[in-house]
C-alpha cells in the first residue's frame, strides 16, 4: 500500500462534506414524508428509522398475502391474555351489547359506535397469517369494517398523522401511522373463521393490521384518537410496546 | 407461561430484537460495500475466484491433505488464499449471507406483502425461519474457525495485515 497523496486526501474531504449535507437532506426529507418512527431515539433508534422507512417507501400500498380457505390453522392457536377486569366481564354477561368503540381527536364529528351499528357497516373478510414476535403463527379468516371506513365516516382532519387505538386492558394499546390505518386490510374485525370472534382471540372487537406482527393487533378495543402526534399519549414513544422494549414498529 | 422450572428468565425479546435489526443492517451495508468493492478492484477476480490451475481434483485434494495435516503455507503462498479459502470465502460471501439476508426478510409480514413470491419459493414464513436458523448456525461455525485460524496463524500479524495491506512474513516465522 502506498502512501495517499494530496488528490486522495481531497477526495475524501469532499466525499465527507457532501456525506454530511446528504444527511442533513435525507433527515429533511424523512421528517416530511413521515418517515421517522416515534421510538427512533437511543441506542437502536438508527436501526429502527432504518427499518421504518424502507418499509414504508417498498410496502405503502401493497396488500398483505391472503390465503385458500384449505390453509386455515385448525385450531386457531389463542395467546394466554392478562386476566379480564369487571368492566370486561359486565359487557360480557350483556352479550357485549353495550360494548362502544369512540372514535375522538382529529376528526370533524367525534363519534361512539355500538357492535351492533360496527356490524351493519360494509364488511370486508381476508384470510391472512397472523405471525407472533414469539415466532408461532397462525392463518384464519378475519371479518370486520375496514378502520378506513370508519374514518371516512367520522372525518378525518387532513393533518392527521397516526391513530391511537385502546384496549379495555388499560395498559394495552397502540398506533399505527395512516399508511396502516387506511390499508384496505386494516379491520376492525369482530369475526374469526365466520363465527363469533372468540375472547381468546380479542372478541369482541380487535384491530387486525395484517403486515404487522400480533402484538400491534390489540384485543377488546374501545377507543380510537386521531392525532397528528404521539408526544402526548403515553412516554410519547408511540405506543405501550417500546415503553417495554418492543418496537412501536412491527412490519419487522 | 407456566413453564416445568423454577426460574424464567424476563422477557428479552424486545432489545434483542432492536439489536438484531440494528447489527443487521450494519452487516447488510458494509456487507454490500464490500461485494461493489469487491466486483471493481479485482479482489473478487484475483483473491477469491479459484485459478483455473487450482480446479482440478490433484489440486484439490493435495490443499485438503495439506490442510488436515496442519501443514503451514510456504512463505509465497501466504499471498494469497488457498483453494479451500477461496471456495469457503465464496459460499460464505454468494451463498450464506444472502440466504440469511433473503430467509431473515422473508419472515417480515410487510416485506411478504410487497415480496409475495420471496416467501412461497421458500415454502412460508416458518420454512423462512428454519433455513434462516440453520444458516445462522452454519455462519457462527464459520466464524469459530475463521477465528481459531487466524489464531493458529498470529494474531497480530494477521491483524495488521488486515487494516494496513501489509504482511511481514519473517516476523511471523520467528
Amino acid at each position: 500500500m502506498k502512501d495517499p497523496s494530496r488528490r486522495q486526501l481531497i477526495t475524501a474531504g469532499l466525499v465527507a462534506a457532501a456525506g454530511a449535507s446528504g444527511l442533513t437532506v435525507v433527515n429533511r426529507l424523512a421528517q416530511r414524508y413521515g418517515l421517522i418512527p416515534p421510538d427512533h431515539g437511543g441506542l437502536f433508534g438508527a436501526g429502527e428509522t432504518l427499518t421504518y422507512a424502507s418499509q414504508r417507501i417498498l410496502t405503502s400500498h401493497s396488500l398483505a398475502r391472503e390465503f385458500p380457505r384449505s390453509e386455515i390453522s385448525n385450531p386457531p392457536f389463542a395467546n394466554e391474555v392478562a386476566p379480564l377486569g369487571d368492566a370486561f366481564k359486565r359487557l360480557q354477561d350483556g352479550a357485549f351489547a353495550d360494548w362502544q368503540l369512540s372514535v375522538d381527536g382529529m376528526v370533524g364529528a367525534p363519534a361512539s359506535f355500538s357492535l351492533a351499528e360496527l356490524k351493519s357497516f360494509p364488511a370486508r373478510s381476508h384470510i391472512t397469517h397472523l405471525a407472533c414476535e414469539e415466532g408461532w403463527s397462525f392463518i384464519a379468516e378475519w371479518t370486520g369494517v375496514p378502520l378506513a371506513h370508519v374514518l371516512e365516516l367520522v372525518g378525518t382532519l387532513p393533518q392527521a398523522r397516526y391513530v391511537v387505538y385502546r384496549s379495555i386492558q388499560s395498559d394495552w394499546w397502540d398506533s399505527v401511522d395512516m399508511a396502516d390505518a387506511l390499508h384496505p386490510q386494516t379491520l376492525i374485525t369482530y369475526a374469526m373463521n365466520r363465527g363469533e370472534l372468540p375472547v381468546g382471540h380479542g372478541g369482541p372487537l380487535r384491530l387486525r393490521v395484517p403486515r404487522q406482527l400480533g402484538y400491534k393487533n390489540v384485543k377488546y378495543i374501545t377507543r380510537l384518537t386521531v392525532t397528528d402526534s404521539l408526544k402526548s399519549f403515553g412516554k410519547g414513544l408511540g405506543s405501550a410496546s417500546p415503553e417495554g422494549g418492543y418496537a412501536w414498529y412491527a412490519g419487522i | 407461561m407456566p413453564t416445568g422450572y423454577g426460574y424464567v428468565l424476563p422477557d428479552q425479546n424486545g432489545w434483542s430484537r432492536y439489536l438484531h435489526f440494528q447489527t443487521a443492517w450494519l452487516a447488510v451495508l458494509t456487507g454490500f460495500l464490500y461485494v461493489i468493492f469487491s466486483l471493481f478492484s479485482g479482489h473478487l477476480r484475483k483473491d477469491l475466484l479459484p485459478g483455473r490451475t487450482d480446479l482440478s481434483w490433484r489440486a484439490f485434494s493435495a490443499t485438503i491433505t495439506n490442510h488436515l495435516r496442519f501443514k503451514r503455507p510456504a512463505e509465497e503462498e501466504a499471498w494469497s488464499y488457498n483453494l479451500l479459502q477461496r471456495l469457503t470465502y465464496l459460499l460464505v460471501i454468494f451463498v450464506l449471507f444472502p440466504l440469511v439476508i433473503w430467509t431473515g426478510l422473508a419472515m417480515s409480514p410487510a416485506v411478504a406483502s410487497a415480496f409475495p413470491s420471496a416467501v412461497s419459493t421458500l415454502g412460508g414464513q416458518q420454512s423462512a425461519r428454519t433455513i434462516h436458523f440453520f444458516v445462522s448456525v452454519f455462519l457462527f461455525l464459520f466464524l469459530l474457525v475463521h477465528i481459531m485460524m487466524i489464531c493458529l496463524a498470529g494474531v497480530w500479524n494477521r491483524m495488521s495485515a488486515m487494516i494496513t495491506g501489509r504482511i511481514s512474513l519473517n516476523k511471523e516465522r520467528a
